[in-house]
């Protein structure tokens, strides 16, 4: 469905030291730094797959998805998508693909929401039977209702999102791109766009790439996980690989009373977090044992209530980031 | 075209949220124009006639320049606020959707409180047709609607080049509303009267001149040559450098993205 093969992608930036003396430099000569923003993304992906795109701020996330969309057209490399190379065939390609930027908007600020519903349906030329079959259905499935007669500068931004949703899905795109779709929401928005998202995925079979910072979204969402960092892929594979990558890792909570806990740095034990009476490690068990490490824990203070587990999302993806020192 | 028309139709929507304000704009744009009339007026009363054009005259020709540039405000007011579409990503979402580019720039942003000019320019029309002293037979009549046609695709070309310009400043430059707004106020009076480099400048570098002076001299008899009148056509050739910088532009936006 989506193949990317050795695409490569090198903005220049021009760069300007702060002063007054400098930006007169700069309308004379100026001078460039090279962002190597991708460097050889491949990878490829399957119809129906839900992959999630994860890595830091600048890592690259946002070019490849805009490549992926045709906004963008990339210095080296193939891509096809659906048979199609996106800023090649740009017409023909954005009618199969939906995109949601978390961000920003793509409905009308002032007219009701459905009114933008009506004007997609003229811009994809959607026959009018499957746009009130779509509508309908996500109209139930996003509990979108009086919401559709609201116009969009009123909603809330859950409310919006929802929508957004709906509207990059009118046209029934084969490839849903969602870049950030939780930012900024709630938490009962969050779980009814992440259920959403799998029942799209599993009724209509949509292949959908997300783009996200929120690791709950990962973790409820996404079978396979890529990561980038500074511009590189550097792991494909599914949150369970990976957690069993880190498998040697545990997490210990304790609550202790008395004394003054000294965060704990030791062989094989880390302190990610501590309060007064509370106090998260993380144990690396092919160094020390958990036992050794309550052992540690309890010459420092008295130990109320203790619990053991294994890697969340979040702390994999922190000690990910750490292994690859992005 | 249709499509263009549901755009439009949701255009109309939004305004009706905002009534107040689009009578507070069309008015003030009606009235802001009108002291360039004056101006033409105090003028006229110590001069009676510039270069040998008499007042209606020049009123006609104001008339006409206001008009082609209103008109290209209010339908291609989309390039004329292009770096704000840059800015808040309306243009990436343009990309992604399954229609030209350049109908979708014209066709989210029409502007009718622009009218408000256009208005004005009716208004003097209604005065300067009948008291210019031109007997409107039909090539007459097609002339002036040539010059307004072309003048108004001429004026969308300057919108168009600064638009292609913010593909790679994104921020617009200001210095082409030298042309478009310098254009609209320079055109009150016919190019001659400012000398022959103005007028050169006018004719074959950005052609204002081709849709506003000659056929102008055409219309109001000074010349007899039926050439004249087809010279707003020869203005349009104006678009075709504007369409190469605009691809130009586009290609730069796609691989940098910026």
């Amino acid at each position: 469905m989506i193949e990317l093969n050795h695409i490569s992608k090198t903005f220049r930036i021009a760069k300007r030291n702060a002063g007054m003396k400098e930006a007169v430099k700069a309308l004379f000569r100026k001078e460039y730094t090279e962002i190597h923003a991708l460097q050889d993304i491949s990878f490829s992906i399957g119809k129906g797959e839900m992959v999630g795109y994860i890595g830091p701020n600048g890592a690259g996330k946002s070019s490849t998805i805009k490549v992926m969309s045709g906004i963008l057209t990339p210095d080296s490399g193939e891509c096809r998508i659906d048979g199609l190379v996106p800023w090649k065939n740009r017409k023909e390609h954005v009618r199969r693909i939906g995109v949601v930027f978390g961000q920003r908007s793509q409905l009308w600020w002032d007219v009701p929401v459905i009114d933008s519903m009506e004007l997609l349906r003229d811009i994809y030329e959607v026959e009018p039977a499957r746009y009130c079959r779509n509508l309908d259905m996500l109209a139930q499935m996003l509990e979108l209702g009086e919401i559709l007669r609201t116009p969009a500068r009123q909603l809330s931004l859950g409310q919006r999102m929802r929508c957004e949703i709906a509207a990059s899905l009118i046209h029934s795109p084969k490839i849903l791109f969602l870049d950030e779709p939780t930012i900024g929401l709630d938490a009962v928005s969050k779980i009814a766009v992440r259920d959403f998202i799998r029942q799209l995925n599993a009724e209509q079979k949509t292949t959908v790439i997300l783009t996200t910072h929120d690791m709950q979204d990962i973790e409820a969402l996404t079978q396979r996980i890529l990561l980038i960092g500074k511009g590189r892929i550097l792991l494909d594979g599914s949150l369970e690989q990976l957690k069993a990558r880190n498998s040697a890792v545990r997490t210990l909570t304790v609550e202790f009373s008395g004394g003054d806990f000294v965060p704990v740095e030791g062989e094989g034990i880390h302190t990610v977090q501590l309060r007064s009476g509370h106090g998260v490690f993380a144990v690396d068990t092919r160094i020390l044992s958990v036992s050794k490490a309550i052992e540690q824990l309890s010459a420092h203070a008295e130990i109320t209530d203790l619990s053991v587990a294994g890697i969340s999302a979040e702390e994999l993806v922190v000690s990910l980031y750490e292994e690859f020192q992005i | 075209m249709r499509l263009y028309f549901r755009y439009f139709a949701i255009y109309l929507r939004g305004l009706m949220e905002y009534r107040a304000s689009f009578v507070m704009t069309l008015l003030s744009q009606f009235v802001s124009s009108f002291t360039g009339v004056l101006a033409v007026y105090f003028m006229m009363e110590r001069f009676h006639t510039v270069e040998g054009f008499t007042f209606p005259q020049v009123l006609l020709c104001f008339a006409t320049v206001l008009m082609a540039f209103s008109l290209a405000e209010c339908f291609f007011r989309g390039f004329d606020t292009f770096s704000s579409m840059l800015g808040n990503g309306q243009f990436d979402r343009m990309l992604v959707r399954p229609r030209g580019i350049v109908f979708q720039v014209v066709a989210s942003r029409v502007d009718l409180s622009r009218l408000g000019r256009l208005l004005q320019a009716v208004v003097i029309f209604c005065y300067a047709l009948p008291a210019s002293g031109v007997s409107w037979t039909p090539d007459k009549v097609l002339t002036l609607v040539l010059m307004v046609v072309c003048g108004m695709l001429v004026f969308s070309g300057l919108f168009i080049i600064y638009a292609s310009i913010c593909f790679f400043t994104i921020q617009g430059l200001e210095f082409i509303n030298i042309f478009t707004d310098g254009g609209r106020e320079f055109g009150q009076y016919p190019f001659v009267i400012y000398g022959k480099e103005v007028l050169r400048f006018f004719t074959y570098i950005v052609p204002l001149a081709l849709f506003q002076y000659y056929p102008f001299l055409y219309l109001i008899g000074r010349s007899r040559w039926r050439g004249y009148m087809l010279f707003p056509l020869l203005s349009l050739l104006f678009l075709i450098p504007c369409a190469v910088l605009w691809r130009v532009g586009l290609r730069h936006y796609r691989s940098t993205g910026s």
